[in-house]
């Protein structure tokens, strides 16, 4: 599978990834590496196999009883945020 | 003897004989980082003052006798632990600036056994590569040959205690990154059982695959530390409850009778000769102790990389977009509209190696891709680790080498994903089958250090421990130290 320079601008986009546009050449040659690479697992013969989800066997989701255990530390965690206002992190006009 | 050369067991029990305080201890390992930090750029942070808080405090409690093994020890986290109120970067322009409101479950507990924080380790991007070369800070150097890489990705935890800096230290291993370091630095590195040490606090790479675990001196040092660090976590989802041994108490397990299985796939093609006789030599050693050694073989062991290259990158496409420049982590100037603010934002924050593992993630993921790549990729774990369990009902352990060849030069690999991709090509079926394993030294090539890598059935890190312990009695590879840096 090769990737073409259009392929990687949809890829990016999907992931939200500003890629520049000199550097789409250059992902393409490598993704399409890496894709050819993996390519060899459809050598494997995987009928009736179940796929793999969790490296242990005999796990379950363990539940919890749903009541609040955290206590509000929104101010401390806003401090890292680039911007905030009372209280509310700011973005960009999303509606006109 | 100099206090820098005693591993991390020897200055417990030098602290709690009250041969040397905490504080002296601290000092003198600050020193050396302030001394060799400019040369090897293993440090990302470092955390002096809170180290001396921490070295009083341990102090104290030595001298109220309520000291434990690891009172008083200095140690050094990888940069991807979350450190209250301590830059945190996780080697990403991503998180330059961001400062952890909480800790890490990991650094709670080794706080809690006494130890005391020197600082953060420089590391590949989000975990993401095998020489450290990734990282938003620079390149780690290897104290064994300063133009060379000391593996990845917790580069700059190798590097710290092969040169002495610290005595031991925390990383993180997806696809080898504690093995193959410490491997290349002549280090002991045991990457424990998916689910035995809370990932809680520690930044996700690929979630199914993601262990904390330690680098240190010895077998012993890795026992006691990992003893501290592991247990359940109601925090973290997967992991185990299940009561932690008492590793350190348990390492004079004998060898005689144990069955090593020698896995064929890891001495084909792709393996440096030299490097493989090293491990032979260490094979042939553990015949001598009295170990039974078998060849086994574990047919779709050789298709881990490609399994790892689908599997990790899905899951890491998934975890990193949280990083959207808009609750901490990196954000673009002047924004012009919402996708910008995520385009941009991600775009700048992140380098090269971690965009093409999002975008390989993305890809195999997409509508029309996600069963030839993902779901097969899937499949074939399941392959791999029924080869692991079908050894496994033969051998107690499985042994080989930890990486195909010694340390590489810095900026050998970097142009070529797959080459850098087949580094791990040893150590990624212990991540898919979620086993613990451990690499030790074993041997030098040119100078440079060697790895004999052990993998144990699911929630035997005992008996890793034990047969490296037992090797380190017999052997001083483990001992050595980079001329430079004794």
């Amino acid at each position: 599978m090769t990737l073409t320079r259009r392929d990687v601008e949809n890829i990016a986009h999907l992931a939200r990834l500003g890629i520049e546009e000199q550097e789409l050449p250059v992902y393409a040659g490598s993704l399409s590496r890496i894709i050819e690479f993996v390519e060899q697992l459809a050598s494997a013969s995987t009928d009736d196999v179940e796929p793999m989800a969790h490296p242990l066997e005999d796990q379950v989701q363990r539940l919890r009883v749903d009541e609040p255990t955290e206590t509000d530390h929104r101010e401390r965690y806003q401090q890292n945020a680039p911007q905030v206002e009372a209280g509310l992190y700011i973005v960009p006009k999303v509606i006109e | 003897m100099s206090l820098h050369l005693k591993s991390a067991a020897e200055l417990g029990r030098g602290l709690a004989a009250g041969e040397y305080s905490s504080v002296e201890l601290t000092r003198h390992f600050l020193g050396r980082i302030g001394q060799g930090n400019g040369r090897l750029n293993a440090f990302i942070t470092v955390t002096g003052e809170r180290a001396l808080d921490q070295a009083r405090r341990a102090d104290a409690a030595i001298g109220a006798g309520r000291g434990g093994p690891l009172t008083g020890v200095p140690l050094a986290h990888k940069d991807i632990f979350c450190t209250d109120g301590i830059l945190t970067t996780c080697g990403s322009r991503m998180l330059s600036n961001f400062v952890s409101p909480y800790d890490a479950t990991v650094v709670e507990r080794l706080a809690a056994a006494g130890t005391v924080m020197l600082g953060k380790t420089n590391m590949d991007e989000f975990a993401m590569g095998s020489s450290n070369e990734t990282s938003y800070y620079g390149p780690v150097r290897n104290p064994w040959d300063e133009a060379c890489v000391p593996g990845g990705s917790s580069g700059g935890s190798a590097a710290a205690v092969a040169a002495r800096l610290a005595p031991a230290a925390t990383g993180t291993d997806t696809g080898g990154s504690i093995r193959q370091p410490a491997a290349l630095t002549g280090l002991t590195g045991i990457k424990p059982t998916y689910g035995r040490v809370s990932r809680y606090g520690m930044i996700a790479f690929a979630s199914s695959l993601d262990q904390g675990g330690v680098l240190a001196q010895s077998a012993e040092d890795a026992a006691l530390l990992l003893e501290a660090m592991a247990g359940f976590d109601s925090r973290d989802s997967t992991c185990v409850d299940a009561p932690v041994p008492a590793y350190a108490t348990q390492l004079d397990r004998p060898v005689k009778g144990l069955r090593i299985g020698i896995i064929r796939e890891f001495f084909g093609e792709g393996l440096d000769p030299a490097t493989g006789d090293a491990v032979q030599a260490a094979l042939d050693a553990y015949r001598r102790m009295g170990a039974e050694l078998v060849e086994v073989s574990l047919p779709a062991l050789p298709l881990s990389v490609p399994t790892y290259y689908v599997v990790a990158p899905a899951e890491c496409s998934s975890n990193l977009s949280r990083f959207d420049g808009v609750r901490f982590g990196h954000r673009c100037r002047d924004p012009k509209d919402l996708l910008d603010l995520y385009t941009r934002s991600r775009g700048e924050g992140f380098g090269t190696e971690v965009k093409r593992r999002i975008m390989t993630g993305t890809y195999v993921l997409s509508a029309g891709y996600y069963d030839a790549y993902y779901l097969k990729a899937q499949k074939v774990r399941s392959l791999i680790n029924a080869d692991f369990k079908r050894a496994f009902a033969d051998v107690d352990v499985l042994m080989g080498p930890t990486s195909p060849t010694p340390a590489f030069r810095i900026g050998a690999k970097v142009d070529d994903p797959i080459t850098m991709y087949l580094n791990d090509i040893y150590t990624i079926g212990a991540n898919l089958a979620g086993l613990p394993a451990l690499s030790a030294p074993c041997g030098m090539v040119g100078g440079l250090p060697v790895g004999l890598q052990l993998i144990g059935p699911h929630f035997a890190e005992a008996r890793i421990l034990a047969a490296a312990h037992a090797y380190q009695r017999e052997s001083d590879w483990h001992r050595r130290v980079p001329p430079a840096w004794a």
